[in-house]
């Protein structure tokens, strides 16, 4: 009988507000050491912490967002424990009462549906650096990072392999980004993930977990179970046992190693934090919440597939971002064709945002425009591959589709007598071909399009020269 | 002059009959001449207070000075105050700096009280008796061989010998209240949350407190008019209505009810302290008051509940000064565990070690329920009975001490019976409640303070109380007869 995999995460995602969540000081990235850092986030003596009511907000806005259950009341906590990049000797973080309670995010693996369950989520601060280089065997701190607000989103082991931890990972990275309470750039540590895993026979009790801790790519992630799950099995199966620890995953080698065991875990010590008051939140204040809340990925994603007729993968693609589906709402609302939308939107305009590498609110070419150029292909102005020609010189920033087609003279040619005498010219032109077409050789009939279309530099309306190749040729 | 009224000083100032340069230097000079005995400041600023005093008389001069502009005052050594050393009577912050105000400091700067130095206390407010400082003991101005209390016992001993018209203090167990009962001097702790913490160096958070100690209850209601405030950056700091401490001051006392719990005279008393404390209650009672029986019969627990919870916070607290940022930092440290442990065993002192040890045990896995929450639980009952008893009484009156103050070295090596000596101040630190000593005599020529224990938010009815209590004796007028000028009546 083969294992099982089982799998729970703890993701820490950074929250986008402009100051600490216990302190006024910048959460701005990339700043000289200790320069975004203030008393408070020194931990001088005498100084308190006053609660960023911000982060209450965004992590109200992520419990709507998974149906969780948002408690009245939660308390900060201090989680005790030494180290040079946590000033005060502890931690604030929420420990019995947490702020987000029970909730699930539905994902998708190979086309099958699977809810995952969200135990918790909690607000904390994250700590500062510690700077091993340069400092000749002795160790700088960096204290920018110190106090930054952190969500952290704790799953039920609900997941079965990597794709289903990687799929749930997504979930959330893309919720968080879609709801706004995150800016998910995992380079630059705004969204964490630690993975727990075990591994046991079908129908048994859960076997003995490791925990994998802050891996910054979802690719790492993959790797990282990838190497964890053969590791437990080799044990497992030579008869040794799992040893409860922490493992890191050291993307360099692709191998995870030992930081530390259970018993070498530390006491925190957890209390409620004397310094900060239980946070109480209203129903009014649930409400108002909801009332900035976008529509949801899922609902968004259902309702792109009702409304407009797109597959599930267009509909996927155009609500990847709440950027993506409003450029999306804007093309359709301007009258343009819903499933000819989504094609340009996942195709060309898609490939030319990744070249150069630009995200779609930075798109030289805006919804309205490339509507524009949608509608001259629905009202056969142009044919499909000239809007090719004419999508390349919008991107230069030559102007409205319109004037481009203008300026170039790109219009389709309609004109039946014109077109005919195309085609004409052509079938004089290869006597020989004609010949062999009515002997039986049907597929030269793509060979005399062609022609036909080559000689009108692509502007003869396709319909109308397939319909006068077949009257003539037969 | 040292003898005279916060009251009286500001007249003095506002008609202009002194300066507040005069005042400084009148009181910087006794504290030259009489603190090397005394020790009750660990920093004298004399620099900062000239400053300060000619920018009062400046204001002075314009004629739109605050009633307090120009009167000098020295802060407990546990406010961060700019530019002047801040040691919390520690090792652990002998080089320390601060560099920014606590909000109390900024209060009273606005006001251009001229500060004359930081004055002495227990190693970050640990203690009864002043003793444990690292800048040596703090004595007793009316018995050079007691300890002044504590842990804001230089506070006490400088405004009882005539160094300064008001300090600032403390009181997370009492330490506010029982220096001021060992040195005979008015102090009141207000309700918690009432003066902000932002800048007090944390012993115990939900505990501590600030408030003002000076010689009667009319100067104490003059400094809570301007130390009373609502701080953003304290979120425990309360939104309270904006009220007059002087106003009521004169108001008859005819008809309040006084709640004497028979608790609060059982076994630990000093007979002697009794005699005093129901003799203040008489007096009262003169006055038209009423005698109400009430009773707090968890009071018992409190002391053991305190010594749980307060260094739990304390040990969580007390982490930061781990010699990396500041502080004290040992010689050569090897690696960081090294820096982290000798940092702090050579720079916190054996009692604040103690207490750490013991809050760090109570919060540990599988002592946590038995100790931390058991002790919470305790706290609520505590407070309970103080809610239950103000249904029937507007003030509770007793001891403010089992005795009067106790030598120096008596009861360093006992810690135990140092802790008895709050157990009638530490039940109103769990209730958060506002408290008041007021000196109500003498048990062997060393004073002994009247405890007024009042319901929330009621500073103003305390003050009162005290006030037509001190129209009718003259304890707190009382100064030591070896200290130059002093009068025993």
């Amino acid at each position: 009988m083969s294992w099982e995999t089982v799998i729970g995460l703890e993701i820490h995602a950074q929250l986008a507000t402009k100051s600490k969540i216990f302190s006024g000081a910048s959460t701005a990235y990339g700043a000289e050491p200790n320069t975004q850092a203030c008393a408070v986030d020194l931990a001088l003596p005498g100084v308190l912490p006053v609660l960023n009511k911000k982060t209450v907000e965004m992590a109200i806005a992520f419990g709507l967002s998974v149906g969780a259950e948002l408690p009245k009341k939660s308390v900060f906590a201090r989680k005790n424990y030494f180290y040079p990049d946590s000033p005060k000797g502890y931690q604030i973080s929420q420990f019995e009462l947490p702020v987000v309670s029970k909730g699930a995010i539905d994902i998708q693996v190979n086309g099958e549906a699977k809810r995952i369950g969200i135990t918790r989520a909690h607000l904390e601060e994250d700590a500062g650096k510690s700077l091993h280089e340069d400092f000749h065997g002795m160790t700088g701190i960096d204290l920018n990072r110190s106090g930054t607000p952190l969500l952290e989103i704790v799953s039920e082991p609900d997941m079965r392999s990597a794709e289903e931890a990687i799929a749930y990972a997504k979930a959330i990275h893309e919720l968080v980004q879609f709801i706004g309470i995150c800016d998910g750039n995992m380079q630059e540590g705004s969204f964490r993930v630690d993975v727990n895993i075990s591994i046991r026979k079908p129908g048994e009790p859960f076997g003995t977990r490791t925990e994998l801790k802050n891996i910054n790519s979802f690719r790492f992630i993959e790797k990282a179970i990838a190497y964890e799950l053969d590791r437990h099995i080799d044990i497992l199966e030579s008869g040794g046992k799992i040893v409860q620890e922490t493992r890191l995953y050291d993307a360099d080698r692709d191998e995870t190693r030992s930081m530390r065991a259970k018993e070498e875990a530390n006491d925190y010590r957890y209390f409620p934090d004397p310094d900060l008051l239980p946070v109480i939140i209203t129903e009014a204040d649930i409400e108002a919440v909801r009332q900035t809340l976008p529509e949801l990925p899922a609902q968004l994603r259902a309702r792109f597939v009702e409304q407009y007729g797109l597959s599930d993968y267009d509909a996927h693609q155009l609500t990847a971002s709440r950027a993506t589906a409003a450029y999306y709402e804007v093309m359709v609302k301007q009258g343009a064709d819903a499933k000819l939308c989504a094609n340009w939107m996942t195709g060309d305009l898609s490939k030319a945002l990744n070249r150069d590498n630009l995200s779609i609110a930075d798109s030289p070419v805006k919804a309205e425009a490339l509507s524009g150029l949608v509608k001259r292909i629905m009202d056969n102005t142009i044919s499909g591959k000239i809007a090719k020609q004419v999508f390349d010189a919008m991107w230069q920033g030559e102007g409205s589709a319109d004037e481009i087609i203008e300026k170039h003279g790109l219009k389709q040619i309609t004109d039946s007598g014109a077109i005919e005498k195309i085609v004409d010219d052509v079938l004089a032109a290869n006597a020989g071909q004609v010949e062999a077409y009515k002997n039986g050789q049907e597929k030269l009939f793509g060979f005399f399009v062609g022609q036909v279309m080559k000689l009108s530099k692509g502007q003869a309306n396709p319909a109308q020269v397939n319909e006068l190749l077949k009257a003539k040729l037969s | 002059m040292h003898n005279l009224s916060i009251k009286e000083l500001s007249a003095l100032l506002q008609s202009k009959k002194i300066s507040s340069v005069e005042l400084t230097r009148y009181f910087l000079d006794r504290i030259q001449k009489l603190d090397a005995e005394l020790n009750s400041f660990v920093t004298i600023t004399p620099e900062l207070a000239l400053q300060m005093a000619e920018v009062a008389d400046a204001k002075l001069a314009a004629g739109n000075a605050h009633p307090l502009t120009g009167i000098p005052m020295a802060h407990k050594d546990i406010f961060c105050t700019d530019g002047v050393k801040t040691s919390c009577g520690s090792k652990m912050l002998d080089n320390f700096i601060a560099p920014y105000d606590a909000h109390v400091v900024t209060q009273l700067k606005a006001l251009d009280m001229p500060i004359l130095g930081k004055t002495n206390m227990d190693e970050f407010a640990m203690g009864s008796s002043t003793e444990s400082s690292y800048y040596g003991a703090t004595k007793n101005p009316w018995d050079l061989k007691a300890v002044p209390g504590g842990s804001s016992g230089g506070s006490a001993a400088a405004v009882a010998a005539g160094l300064v018209p008001f300090a600032s203090g403390t009181d997370t167990g009492g330490s506010i209240r029982q220096p001021a009962s060992f040195c005979g001097i008015s102090g009141i702790k207000p309700t918690y949350g009432a003066i902000s913490r932002f800048g007090m160096i944390s012993y115990a958070s939900s505990f501590d407190q600030g408030g003002p100690m000076a010689r009667s209850a009319e100067d104490n209601a003059w400094l809570l008019n301007a130390m009373v405030d609502f701080d953003e950056r304290d979120s425990t700091s309360l939104k309270m209505d904006k009220v007059d401490y002087t106003a009521s001051l004169n108001d008859a006392i005819k008809g309040l009810r006084i709640g004497v719990p028979a608790e609060y005279f059982g076994e630990g008393l000093d007979p002697e302290v009794a005699k005093v404390i129901k003799q203040a209650i008489a007096e009262l009672e003169k006055q038209g008051a009423e005698l109400v029986e009430v009773h707090l019969p968890n009071q018992h627990l409190a002391v053991s509940a305190y010594y749980v919870l307060a260094p739990a916070e304390a040990s969580s607290n007390l982490s930061r000064f781990d010699g990396v940022r500041y502080g004290y930092r040992c010689e050569n440290p090897q690696d960081l565990n090294d820096l982290y442990t000798r940092s702090r065993a050579e720079g916190f002192g054996a009692e604040v070690k103690r207490r750490i040890m013991v809050g760090a045990y109570a919060l540990s896995a599988g002592y946590y329920d038995a100790y931390y929450l058991k002790a919470q639980k305790v706290r609520r009952l505590v407070r309970d009975d103080f809610t239950k008893a103000f249904e029937s009484c507007d003030v509770i009156l007793g001891p403010v001490a089992p005795t009067p103050a106790f030598n120096l070295g008596e009861k360093t090596d006992d810690p135990v019976s140092m802790y008895l000596a709050d157990l009638y101040t530490i039940p109103v630190n769990l209730a958060g409640l506002p408290a008041m000593s007021v000196p109500a005599g003498f048990v062997n020529e060393r004073p002994v303070g009247l405890h007024l224990v009042g319901p929330y938010f009621s500073e103003a009815k305390i003050l009162n109380v005290a006030h037509q209590y001190q129209q009718v004796t003259d304890w707190h007028k009382q100064t030591p007869e070896w200290i130059e000028g002093g009068r025993q009546a």
